[in-house]
């Protein structure tokens, strides 16, 4: 068993790898397709579309003083990032099956490197959201609706720090059902199953505020949760629920670390078994 | 000289069903919960893939690995590269490693020749400005240069078999670990691959080998390690140790022909070759054959399923691994339009063996015109040639006259001035 600072020392010496598979992955997903960069704005758009008419106007859920399309937006961001590379860090050990029986390089890469392709979609997705802020700045709310506009705040500086967190999380419970699925197969078919459960679980839909007293401390123990709904209060609202942000922080180094774990726990059999 | 490769009692047991226990996430939790209640856990069969191997290499040392698929030498090159781990024993490999157990890993073929190049060489370890500056080498070495910028979904395949060796062989380790990659390609392109493998050789890099060519061990190692069953059966120079493996086939032989038996048998089975014998020209068996001979090579076959435009093989290999020959009704140019299933044979007819006598060994196979193997039986047979009966001179031909007796007349002209 190699030491931590060992493979630490190793994952340095191979980071040139990590940049060229996160690189492939890229550039795999944008080469061949019409729409191209498009399908990264296209995907969280239309979803927020759909929740606007179904929760906004059909449900009557509202944005806490938001216009409904950012509230929805702004956090379907940092959701989609989690739900799309949870599922490819879940299958990537399988997907890059070749790789695993024929070379050698550390098995964290494989992970690691799937995380960095949602960032960029993200990343795409976001000037979408900068257009609609600055139309509902502009645009005067129907009546009967709060009037809301973009004040920014020292909160917003908080808004790629908390990408930390998010791809930690992320990463923790992708290497989990990473190397699960390396051994047990069906755990890729448990696997969208449970991130779509998870949408319910996360305040996307509605804002944490709507959630009942009783209930507040349990969905903090979702990480996702003081997360997301950071990344929308921080440049929205310019405040931060600290105590539930704090919350977050430490079950998503939890989770890290267990991840991390696993992983190394089992990373010898891969080559093996997969 | 100092040490490159230690390996100390290396031992890997593999389960065996262990990829397809417990195959359910849910199938595992059950029992998990009932496995308190059995009295013996279920215990897989296991096979020890490698027991207790130990050797070591000198650097600048190049040494093959030979044995009968399935012996160990490919896990043993796994457990050297580090891909799995052995369940008990140490090894080291001091220096840069570079493992080659495929050609091409991790290309993408919706990346063009150049990405594919970067993505390669940066999986096979090699650093960002080494791959630039070797570039133009690489794709030079490799002949593509007009599909550099093209996806290599549209490359052939022995286009993107010489982009993946060409990245390959511009790896500079100081222990490279190969994997049987020169069984593939046109002769052309094995010659630049043995090639390749030379100049590491004499740039005194250490390599370890892993080989079915007993030619080009012969040619490229100077030490052989033959595997078997896990184990290490002989260790020494080379050209003894595939002496001795290669007499191998001669004891497992049988009494008269006919009988076959490989150590590397492949193919998908829709025909299989049930049987060789060797006859005369009148179809009567053919106990002894003798250089200059007219034989009769008889492949008896089983088909299963109906097949189109099957070709039948025929190979020739010396006691050291050196191809003589390799005929096939492909490169005699004979048709044969379709086999319904049943059982037949098809006979090759030689109108004059002239090999020297010696021990020489026969595959043989059945493939498709597009390159499926129905069946492969790797030196599956063992063909004694004798001293012909009459030899002109009487005089005994053994190796030292080479391999083949090529049937000449001599003319002497005797200067003008001795004639009478």
């Amino acid at each position: 068993m190699i030491t931590t600072a060992e493979s630490i020392h190793e994952l340095w010496r191979y980071r040139e790898l990590f940049y060229f598979m996160a690189w492939r992955d890229i550039k795999v997903r944008y080469k061949q397709s019409v729409l191209g960069v498009l399908w990264a704005v296209i995907q969280p758009f239309a979803t927020m579309i759909v929740f606007t008419l179904l929760f906004n106007k059909l449900a009557k859920i509202d944005g806490g003083g938001i216009p409904y399309p950012i509230f929805s937006y702004s956090a379907l961001l940092p959701w989609t990032y989690f739900s799309m590379t949870v599922t490819a860090i879940g299958t990537s050990l399988v997907t890059n099956r070749d790789l695993l029986t024929k070379v050698y390089f550390p098995r964290t890469i494989i992970p690691s490197s799937s995380a960095i392709r949602g960032l960029v979609d993200m990343g795409v997705a976001s000037i979408m959201l900068v257009g609609m802020i600055v139309y509902y700045h502009f645009q005067t709310a129907p009546p009967g609706q709060p009037e809301w506009s973009f004040q920014p705040t020292w909160a917003l500086l908080l808004w790629p720090m908390l990408l930390i967190p998010l791809v930690m999380f992320t990463l923790g419970v992708g290497m989990i059902f990473a190397a699960l699925n390396v051994k047990y197969r069906d755990v890729r078919h448990a696997l969208p199953f449970f991130v779509q459960m998870g949408l319910f679980l996360t305040p996307v839909i509605y804002p944490t505020s709507r959630v009942p007293e009783s209930l507040q401390g349990l969905i903090a123990l979702n990480p996702l949760c003081g997360i997301i709904e950071s990344f929308r209060t921080a440049l929205l609202a310019g405040e931060v629920n600290w105590p539930q942000l704090g919350t977050s922080l430490v079950v998503t180094a939890v989770v890290f670390c267990v991840g991390i774990l696993y992983f190394r726990k089992t990373e010898r059999s891969f080559a093996d078994i997969v | 000289m100092p040490t490159a490769i230690v390996v100390e009692n290396v031992s890997k047991q593999y389960t065996l069903g262990e990829t397809h226990r417990n195959v359910s996430f849910r199938e595992a939790l059950t029992s998990i919960v009932t496995r308190p209640f059995r009295r013996h856990a279920h215990q897989g069969e296991t096979i020890l893939a490698l027991d207790d191997v130990s050797f070591e290499v000198k650097e600048g040392q190049v040494v093959g690995l030979i044995g009968r698929n399935g012996a160990g030498k490919s896990t043993l090159l796994k457990v050297l590269t580090k891909i799995t781990y052995p369940t008990s024993g140490r090894m080291k490999v001091c220096g840069r490693v570079a493992a080659l157990l495929e050609v091409g890993t991790g290309f993408h073929s919706e990346l063009t020749g150049r990405e594919n190049i970067y993505l390669n060489g940066s999986i096979l370890g090699m650093k960002k400005r080494e791959i630039e500056t070797q570039f133009d080498a690489i794709v030079a070495f490799a002949g593509v240069e007009t599909f550099i910028d093209t996806p290599i979904k549209r490359y052939s395949s022995g286009m993107r078999l010489r982009l993946g060796f060409a990245v390959a062989a511009h790896l500079v380790p100081e222990v490279l670990l190969v994997d049987e990659v020169l069984a593939v390609g046109d002769v052309e392109f094995q010659k630049k691959c043995l090639q390749a493998m030379d100049d590491l050789r004499s740039g005194g890099r250490t390599v370890v080998f892993v080989s079915h060519n007993m030619a080009a061990v012969e040619n490229l190692c100077s030490r052989a390690i033959w595997i078997d069953n896990g184990r290490i059966r002989e260790d020494g120079a080379a050209k003894d140790v595939i002496k001795s493996y290669m007499s191998i086939f001669a004891k497992s032989r049988q009494a008269g022909s006919g009988t076959l038996r490989s150590a590397n048998r492949r193919g998908s089975g829709e025909i299989q070759i049930t049987g060789v014998e060797f006859l005369d020209t009148e179809g009567r068996p053919k106990p002894l054959i003798r250089c200059g001979d007219p034989v009769v090579v008889r492949l008896y076959y089983e088909c299963h399923k109906r097949v189109l435009r099957p070709h039948f093989g025929f190979e020739i290999r010396t006691d050291l691994g050196t191809l003589v020959a390799n005929v096939s009704t492909w490169s005699a140019g004979v048709e044969i339009p379709h086999l319904d299933p049943g059982e037949a044979y098809a006979d090759l007819e030689f109108e004059a063996l002239n090999l020297i006598p010696a021990t020489y060994y026969a595959s043989l196979w059945v493939q498709s015109t597009g390159g499926i193997t129905y069946d492969y039986l790797d030196l599956c047979t063992v063909l004694d040639v004798e001293s012909p009966e009459r030899h002109a001179s009487g005089r005994e031909l053994d190796s030292q006259f080479g391999i083949a007796f090529l049937p000449c007349k001599w003319k002497c002209q005797a200067p003008a001035s001795l004639s009478v």
